[in-house]
């Protein structure tokens, strides 16, 4: 079994470190922004938590028959902390273990994680746009008013705009940053 | 050559009349006036221009150099635009020792001030008819406090305050006997007195209070200022009707050559306090406070006020002569001199406060004024600015050395220079200015970039309106050496002074909303769910809600003709600029405005049975106008249960088991 080349090692930190970002900056932030809303209103979504105007949001969304975001409504707020605990203990054996095959499987466990998540997302956000209370005051037929998982979109009087926050880039990064360190460790050990 | 010479005569005549023609709005206005008082869509403008309403009894805010009004602030007069005077947590603020007073007469303002600088925390305003001074919060916009003035008649020399905001003067124009005496009109000489109440302010909270009233022979005070710098702790009133006449004051009180500028050492009035000095007189004065937790004012009635008698505590007060019913009396931005403006003279006399120093040192007096030393008029004086115009009043400041001074019989505006008392420019007003403000003018910084002119008579300015007109104030450019008239804009009530500051003192710490986990209004309703209605003899309290865009509870039955009801509306809302507001059909009172996180009670009595409708009367969102619901009333003895709810249709009311 092939042992990590250094920068294999080194970069285990770096992924580690990426990722506790998750604990101090939001991952995600949707805009959104309306004549009457100069200021325009912001969601930032955490690892374990929805802030900033969300209240303002769901108060503008019951005419529409959206639900109300509640932080208690979210189990992703208990499961992905955890996950992404397990997986930065995991890296740590990785570190240790020294041996290629684990940075390899590591890296596929974090595509594994990154996928499901976006997909999660993809459905709460899907659920959001879509079921809507029958008795809303607002209906629109055909109009629903799912937010984009990732860049802009016109619903209604509002523009939306989604896009990864400081600890979300941080996360991609290290995403990148493994996909990246896999391919170099291969590489290595084929000219070995 | 004859009919040459004839012609070129004609000419000539027409030349002439051409020149000769009288000033008007035409010659005034040059140049590119339009784009220095454009402030485009959106933007904002550089100055908060506070103006006192006069007769309207508020204080209205307009946007500077745009002259668009921003805000009529509700301070000595009801407001049922929003509920001022009209719900229950805001009528303690206009009661006085003599009950509630829906109005006042309001003539003056001054923003706070630290080391002579405007700070931005509160404005104070003076009632002239019945004595009182406010406190308004500029995080706010609204009035916080109000305090009554015992022995005290036209409250006209208030609310002047002290370079860091120690004191708030209050002097009175109508001479009263002390106490609630009635002497014979006729016995003014020997028991009416005018006092100078001095109003504390605490520099943290600017809770007010009378710290002492210092008690001046019979006359009447007119205006004040406080020294500042090198004067500070000197306080200067002009003073008319030192004649001392009660009748016809228009002929009886213009008689002598000279009437005086009262100079108050507050800093030795102080000492004499501290020493225990002055004697507690029996008065009873209402003091009201608004509380921003409870969301509620409290009025407390004071029982007794300190006062201080010159004639028997010495170097305190002393008189300077000033020529002719002196009006204004304003301190320069060094605090060096005192420009007193006998508003029947036709010229200014300058005081130097250093020369009336050595002057009080050296005793140089001519006498005393019942028993109050009068200084010699040339050892005070620093000089006068002859021939200034006809019927000086007030003058401001720019900071740059110059004296800005409003003339009323002429109509005009005079710049001079305070050091050489040369008059260096003037410019008409269109017509009859009062007061006029230069942002920052009475302080030591001012802000020499404009003068805004308070016009007292308005005729052909704007769009005829019938008999009963605007006011008209003017802007004028002052950066340059003459003085250029660059905006006109009508303004509400009758402005008196006014007073403005840069927006940047307040803008940024203006509340948007409050925090509704900080509304500790008794009568709150903490969400829909805590809701309800509860009955206690026959008072009901309904505890209401409002959100976009439904009232909770929204059908409300088992209320009978005669009933006391206090409807408490909770706007639940969080958001900046959602109010919601609250009417009651043919309610003999006014309407609510609720910001949000506020708690409002409105009180509603119903005088017959029937159905009575309530709604949101502010436009809050697209289904405003589904913000409604219904009261029953039913007549008194009917068996009508109590019900009431949203979101469910109330279950019809239980029928009298007339069967069983």
């Amino acid at each position: 079994m092939k042992k990590l080349t250094n920068l294999g090692r080194f970069s285990t930190i770096f992924v580690i470190g990426f990722l506790v970002t998750l604990w101090f900056f939001p991952m995600w932030r949707i805009d959104l922004k309306a004549p009457q809303y100069p200021g325009g209103l912001t969601m930032t979504i955490w690892i374990n938590d929805v802030k900033d105007d969300v209240d303002v949001i769901n108060g503008l969304n019951h005419y529409i028959g959206m639900k109300t975001i509640h932080k208690e409504d979210f189990k992703e707020f208990v499961y992905l902390p955890m996950t992404i605990m397990i997986f930065m203990g995991l890296g740590l054996v990785v570190l240790i273990w020294n041996r290629k095959i684990g940075y390899y499987i590591w890296t596929a466990i974090f595509t594994v994680i990154g996928l499901f998540s976006f997909y999660d997302f993809y459905k709460w956000e899907y659920d959001y746009g879509h079921n809507l209370d029958p008795k809303a005051p607002i209906q629109v037929p055909g109009m629903s008013y799912q937010p984009p998982l990732i860049g802009y979109k016109k619903l209604l009087n509002f523009e939306v705009l989604s896009q990864p926050h400081i600890a979300g880039w941080f996360y991609i990064a290290a995403g990148a940053l493994l996909v990246f360190i896999s391919f170099y460790e291969w590489r290595k050990s084929k000219l070995a | 050559m004859k009919r040459l010479s004839l012609m070129l005569c004609t000419m000539g005549g027409i030349v002439a009349l051409q020149s000769c023609k009288m000033k008007n709005t035409d010659s005034v206005v040059q140049g590119d006036a339009a784009s220095k008082v454009y402030v485009a869509p959106g933007k904002y403008d550089e100055f908060y221009n506070f103006v006192s309403g006069g007769f309207s009894g508020q204080v209205s805010v307009y946007g500077i150099p745009s002259g668009r009004l921003l805000k009529v602030i509700p301070v000595f007069s009801v407001n049922p635009e929003n509920g001022y005077g009209y719900s229950e947590e805001s009528k303690p603020m206009l009661n006085t020792s003599s009950g509630f007073v829906p109005w006042d007469d309001e003539h003056h303002l001054a923003l706070s001030q630290t080391n002579g600088e405007q700070d931005g925390r509160w404005i104070f305003a003076n009632a002239n008819n019945t004595p009182r001074v406010a406190r308004i919060d500029l995080s706010t916009f609204k009035t916080t406090e109000i305090i009554e003035l015992p022995n005290s008649g036209g409250n006209h020399s208030s609310p002047f305050i002290t370079e860091n905001t120690e004191y708030a003067v209050a002097g009175t124009r109508f001479s009263v006997p002390m106490g609630d005496n009635d002497p014979a009109i006729n016995t003014f000489k020997e028991n009416f007195k005018s006092t100078a109440s001095f109003i504390s302010i605490d520099k943290d909270n600017g809770n007010m209070k009378i710290a002492f009233q210092i008690m001046l022979p019979g006359m009447d005070l007119d205006l004040s200022r406080a020294g500042k710098g090198p004067s500070h702790g000197w306080f200067f009133f002009s003073t008319y009707n030192t004649e001392q006449a009660n009748t016809l004051l228009e002929v009886n009180a213009s008689q002598k050559d000279k009437d005086f500028i009262v100079a108050v050492n507050w800093k030795k009035a102080e000492e004499y306090v501290k020493a225990g000095k002055g004697t507690r007189l029996k008065a009873k004065y209402a003091h009201n406070t608004w509380n921003e937790e409870t969301q509620s004012a409290v009025s407390k009635v004071e029982e007794d006020v300190l006062v201080l008698d010159p004639t028997e505590l010495k170097d305190m007060v002393y008189m300077i002569p000033c020529p002719k019913s002196p009006h204004g009396c304003d301190v320069d931005p060094s605090g060096e001199y005192i420009v007193g403006s006998g508003k029947l003279a036709a010229l200014i006399p300058v005081f130097s406060f250093s020369k009336l120093q050595k002057a009080i040192t050296d005793k140089n007096f001519e006498g005393d004024y019942h028993g109050i030393p009068v200084v010699k008029y040339e050892a005070a004086l620093h000089g006068e600015v002859k021939k200034p115009g006809l019927g000086p009043l007030h003058t401001e400041f720019d900071g740059k050395g110059n004296a800005y001074t409003s003339f009323f019989l002429s109509s005009e505006i005079v710049k001079w220079d305070i050091q050489s008392l040369k008059v260096l420019d003037r410019t008409p007003t269109f017509y009859s200015i009062g007061h006029l403000c230069v942002p920052g003018g009475d302080t030591k910084k001012p802000s020499g970039k404009y003068v805004i002119a308070y016009n007292k008579i308005t005729k052909d300015r704007y769009l005829p309106t019938g008999p009963e007109l605007a006011q008209s104030a003017q802007l004028y450019d002052i950066s340059g050496d003459k003085m250029q008239l660059i905006l006109d804009f009508p303004t509400i009530g009758e402005p008196h002074y006014a007073q403005a500051c840069p927006a940047s003192l307040i803008k940024d710490k203006s509340v948007k909303i409050y925090d509704i986990n900080k509304n500790h209004n008794p009568y709150v309703s903490m969400g829909e769910k805590a809701t309800k209605v509860v009955r206690t003899g026959n008072r009901v309290d309904v505890y209401m809600t409002a959100i976009r865009s439904h009232l909770t509870p929204d059908n409300i039955e088992g209320v009978y003709v005669g009933d006391e009801v206090y409807f408490h509306v909770t706007n639940l809302e969080q958001d900046w600029d959602v109010p919601h507001g609250f009417a009651v059909k043919r309610n003999n009172n006014a309407e609510l405005l609720i910001m949000p996180g506020e708690t409002s009670t409105l009180k509603f009595v119903a005088d017959r049975a029937g159905i009575y409708p309530f709604y949101c009367t502010d436009f809050c969102s697209a289904l405003h106008q589904e913000m409604q619901g219904y009261l029953r009333v039913s007549a008194k003895g009917s068996n009508v249960p109590l019900k009431y709810g949203t979101g469910e249709s109330v279950a019809a009311p239980a029928v009298a088991p007339a069967s069983k």
